[in-house]
């Protein structure tokens, strides 16, 4: 294919990006910080043969995708925040029926209507299940408009080969931004799925799709199944980003928006002499846990920042398990760190720690 | 012979039988009566005139005795085999007590979440607008919770065909009031009767659908008698084969017998039917394909 860099947006981005992954069927419903996606594949999704549809409401574009996921069709959905919320049921059904597909979250600040802001509030709700019941979605978190396009195709593909539903958890930010976006990089993966519900030829038994295991020793069974699964998953696709760890001896741990700025905030505090790196996971489920590990070994102190109250610090602060501190600093409600205020923080908590 | 009359009986004296507390003296009752050793159309006398549909999985189903859900089950299943659409055929089950329908129909199906099978159906049929799609929905999922997806499903024309199994209770759940309970009906919910002035009147969604230009044909039937059976699969065939003119939604709603929920006898449930939800939920045609587009269906057969 082509190489091609193009300036777009990053909702934008996602949605080219679905079509030349392949798509073969989006539902979606507004709602901003991300009704481009919809508008963008409204537009050029029926020239390029895919299925688009507006569907009444997030509740029902999931279960739309339930059924095209469930035929064997690469499906994809997108919302924000509230809308993600209402899909949660037939999201946890997807989770349950092991069906591939793909799923938008472009963040913003809650809770309930929240703003139309960037936030990273949905941490918990996207890396712990979201739904009922026990199950987990494979998380990736973009950070710029290139990843936008890029993970569309990495997460179809780890949807395929795991047959469970990935989650893009982007925000308000990302999905607004212009950026530079080079496509031509990926092709679309193509998996056969003889489980699908496409009509039942003679020569095999009948396919369905559920996810209702009445009795309990079957349904046991089941969530073991997909319990090793997720083990799986930890095991082959942890990613994330280092920048400047070699010789840090302070870490921050930030994703998606929050690590560009952190990126911005190591620099500064580089330029002042302050040993910082960065760790950024791109996976958020799987997360890097023995990463992180690894490098409380050689750090003094990590600060996690994040756009909510406090989220992902938790998993960071299991994954270190008490080897070095693990620092908190958030913003709420759509408002954004400078690098500064970053720089700040640490330096703070730096002189705090030498005075202990 | 044996006519479907004279098998409707049968099943409803042997769910008779059943209920009552000397169930081993019933049990007895039936192994010597009704079921004999070997199937007698075997024989070379007799003709073989009725079989269930190949399509319809040989099991005994979870349904209690008198329910309308077998019957209708078995009734697609005839449709499906009788057009020959096992291949092309997707259905969608539903959260209520056809959440098993799986079990029963030899095709390929999703189960749906509860109230959204419409959804789900439109999913599928969007992908592969050749299939046949159906959706097999009890009341409290269609008209309760997933009236939204009914009613946005119908009114963008899917070209798909909603069973509507409509018994004016929450089956699964054991009898709470449905938004089709009738006035007055006592249920676990409503103790002392639906009242109107608390709740509403029953929800006829037939009618309501029926001024969706998107909803092609829409009619109420029954199972209740061997007539009503009769009609009942005339209109699910009906409901099947329009699929293939792309004109718009079938719908086809079956007021169905629940003995169970309603405590009573299977004979007394079917004339509960004509003698009471009938005066809420008439039956007949409600909208009816236009003459043309029938001779389409000429056509394309």
């Amino acid at each position: 294919m082509k190489m091609e860099t193009k300036l777009m947006k990053g909702n934008e981005a996602l949605a080219e990006a679905a079509i030349q992954a392949g798509c073969d069927a989006y539902f979606g419903y507004p709602i901003t910080p991300q009704s481009e996606v919809l508008e963008y594949l409204a537009k050029e999704m029926p020239k390029r043969g895919g299925v688009v549809l507006q569907a009444e409401s997030e509740v029902a574009s999931i279960n739309m995708i339930y059924g095209a996921a469930g035929a064997g069709f690469r499906s994809m959905t997108s919302s924000s925040s509230p809308g993600i919320s209402l899909m949660q049921e037939g999201i946890s059904y997807i989770a349950g029926a092991e069906l591939p597909c793909l799923i938008v979250n472009v963040n913003r600040a809650g809770p309930g209507l929240g703003t139309i802001q960037p936030g990273q509030g949905d941490y918990f709700q996207s890396t712990k299940g979201g739904g009922h019941g026990d199950y987990r979605l494979i998380v990736l978190a973009p950070s710029s408009v290139q990843e936008m396009a890029d993970f569309v195709f990495l997460g179809f593909d780890l949807a395929d080969k795991y047959r469970n539903p990935v989650l893009i958890l982007s925000d308000g930010a990302i999905g607004q931004m212009m950026e530079k976006v080079t496509f031509g990089k990926f092709k679309p993966g193509k998996v056969d799925k003889p489980w699908a519900t496409v009509g039942k030829p003679a020569t095999r038994e009948r396919n369905y799709i559920t996810s209702l295991h009445i009795k309990p020793e079957m349904l046991e069974k089941h969530n073991e199944k997909l319990i090793a699964k997720y083990e799986e998953v930890k095991k082959n696709e942890v990613r994330f980003e280092e920048i400047n760890t070699g010789d840090a001896e302070y870490l921050m741990v930030a994703y998606g928006l929050c690590a560009r700025i952190c990126h911005k905030a190591v620099n500064i505090a580089r330029e002042k002499g302050i040993k910082v790196g960065l760790l950024r996971p791109i996976t958020l489920f799987p997360f890097p846990t023995e990463k992180l590990n690894k490098l409380a070994e050689s750090m003094k102190l990590m600060l996690t920042v994040e756009l909510n109250a406090g989220q992902m610090v938790e998993d960071v602060r299991l994954s270190v398990n008490g080897k070095v501190p693990v620092e908190f600093y958030g913003r709420l409600g759509g408002m954004l760190p400078n690098p500064d205020e970053i720089v700040n923080k640490l330096e703070n908590l730096i002189k705090k720690n030498h005075a202990l | 012979m044996r006519s479907e009359e004279h098998l409707l009986v049968d099943e409803q004296l042997i769910s008779a039988k059943e209920e009552s507390d000397d169930k081993t003296t019933a049990e007895k009752e039936i192994t010597e009566t009704v079921i004999p050793d070997k199937p007698r159309c075997l024989d070379e006398e007799y003709e073989m005139v009725y079989h269930k549909p190949k399509t319809l999985v040989d099991v005994s189903m979870h349904y209690c005795p008198g329910c309308a859900h077998s019957l209708v089950h078995k009734l697609v299943m005839e449709v499906v085999d009788e057009l020959g659409i096992q291949e092309q055929t997707i259905g969608v089950a539903p959260v209520g007590c056809a959440v098993f329908a799986y079990d029963y129909m030899d095709i390929d199906m999703s189960e749906a979440a509860h109230g959204r099978a419409c959804a789900t159906a439109t999913g599928i049929k969007r992908l592969m607008p050749d299939r046949y799609v159906f959706t097999y929905q009890g009341d409290g999922d269609l008209a309760a919770i997933g009236i939204a997806e009914t009613l946005h499903t119908i009114n963008r024309g899917e070209n798909i065909t909603i069973v509507f199994m409509n018994n004016a209770v929450y089956g699964m759940t054991s009898g709470q009031m449905a938004p089709t309970s009738l006035v007055g009906m006592k249920t676990t919910t409503s103790p002392f009767g639906r009242d109107v002035m608390e709740y509403g009147e029953p929800i006829r969604v037939s009618e309501l659908i029926s001024h969706l230009p998107g909803a092609f044909y829409v009619t109420r039937q029954a199972v209740n008698s061997a007539t009503a059976v009769r009609k009942a699969k005339k209109a699910l065939m009906n409901a099947f084969r329009y699929q293939k003119l792309k004109k718009g939604t079938s719908f086809v709603e079956i007021i169905g017998n629940c003995p169970s929920n309603w405590k009573m006898t299977p004979i007394e449930a079917s004339k509960y039917i004509d003698d009471e939800m009938i005066k809420t939920f008439p039956l007949g045609d409600i909208k009816l394909p236009k003459g043309e587009d029938l001779k389409l269906l000429e056509e394309v057969k």
